[in-house]
């Protein structure tokens, strides 16, 4: 009779075993603000749909302090899953041949950074001259 | 104070499927000098302390891909990791996470053996050729696309690495992948298609959810994540393209 008996370890906490896995669900969970800070924007299109009041009523809303507070979070969970997003696209890309050679992680990463930034740069431009 | 009287703490899990129930840590304490390995602080342990204790080694250069193990919790070759660097902390051995330990530092890979058989890793030519016909020939760009995948040394460290394989053994993981990119890539091989079903499966490509350990423990620089995530868009136009052209792609 075979005397083997596999032992299988528990996947219980794995992502408490290792920083690497720390960071990984960090930047997984900051996905839950960007898609809280959409729902937000989404409901102020509906607000808009619903006449002057209703949008004069989400204006005054985004002016309170809990959503002051609240825009402050989702600023920063937004800005660290941009970091985190750019930092694994590397890994997610085919590989990208620039005068016959591979283009490296970091310029990549640095690419899609800067990209994320000047984006960003344009929006906060555009929307004050709308606001002025 | 000479090298040979340093002694490292060394912490291993023992698992002794005759006797024991569960795994349990065992400490050993290990004169070691600068150039020994983790490897041979293990061997140390089996010449004076225990002949029982169980791993597996090689080439002790790593290339063979046998000595993997996980090293204060990290999936490492323990012929290239060196106690020194460890020292004067206490070190942990453990068999490679997310595998089902066999004995000791030994776990069972049998299923890996399988995906990498069932992955078809050889070429596959694209039309019949005659020897007449002479040799393929390669450009330095056709090679190029799948040589950094031929690295790989089956250590399976990114699979001790891999959360998405621990939780669902069945997923085909980071080097038999790697391994089926490498072929579908090699300008030889005409077998893209019937590998495709493979890869689009539920043990496939998208069990994946680009944690990206993988790349990050490999010895070799194979960047296992890449061929996963590549054929992940792969699978994703294949799929697309079974709509416009009923005979391409796979079932
Ligand atoms: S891809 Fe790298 S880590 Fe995975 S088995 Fe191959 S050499 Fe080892
Ligand atoms: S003993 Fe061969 S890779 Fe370590």
């Amino acid at each position: 009779m075979s005397k083997r008996r596999p032992y299988v370890r528990s996947m219980d906490g794995w992502w408490k075993k290792n920083p690497f896995y720390v960071e990984y669900m960090i930047h997984e969970s900051t996905a839950l603000f960007v898609a809280a800070y959409a729902f937000t924007l989404l409901v102020g299109l509906v607000r808009l749909g619903q006449g002057e009041v209703a949008w004069n009523g989400w204006l005054e809303a985004m002016k309170s302090p809990l959503s002051l507070i609240c825009h402050v979070v989702f600023l920063l969970a937004i800005m660290y899953h941009t970091y985190t997003w750019f930092k694994i696209m590397p890994i997610t890309l085919p590989p990208i041949i620039v005068g016959g050679k591979k283009v490296g992680p970091e310029v990549i990463t640095g690419s899609g950074l800067l990209a994320a930034v000047v984006a960003s740069v344009f929006m906060l431009g555009l929307v004050w001259r709308i606001a002025q | 104070m000479p090298d040979s009287q340093r002694i490292i703490e060394i912490e291993v899990l023992r698992y002794n499927p005759e006797s024991d129930k569960e795994p349990h840590l065992e400490v050993y304490k290990v004169p070691f000098s600068d150039d020994m390995s983790v490897l041979q602080g293990a061997q140390y342990i089996k010449d004076h302390f225990d002949g029982s204790l169980t791993f597996r080694w090689s080439c002790r250069m790593a290339i063979c891909g046998s000595c993997g193990m996980m090293i204060n919790g990290i999936p490492k070759l323990s012929c290239e990791t060196f106690l020194r660097d460890y020292f004067p902390n206490r070190i942990r051995i453990e068999a490679m996470a997310n595998f089902p330990i066999e004995k000791d530092l030994v776990v069972d890979l049998s299923g890996f053996i399988e995906k990498l058989e069932s992955i078809q890793p050889y070429i596959i030519p694209r039309e019949p050729r005659s020897l007449d016909q002479g040799e393929y020939i390669q450009s330095p760009e056709q090679f190029n696309a799948y040589i950094q995948f031929t690295s790989c040394i089956n250590c399976t460290l990114c699979y001790a690495a891999c959360p998405q394989f621990g939780l669902n053994p069945d997923f085909i993981g980071p080097a038999a992948i790697a391994l089926l990119h490498r072929y579908n890539m090699d300008s030889r091989d005409g077998a893209a298609a019937e590998r495709m079903e493979l890869v689009a499966a539920e043990e496939g490509v998208f069990n994946c959810s680009a944690v990206g350990y993988c790349s990050e423990v490999c010895p070799k620089h194979v960047d296992p994540a890449n061929a996963v995530n590549i054929n992940k868009t792969n699978a994703a136009k294949d799929y697309f393209l079974r709509f416009l052209s009923p005979k391409g792609g796979s079932k």
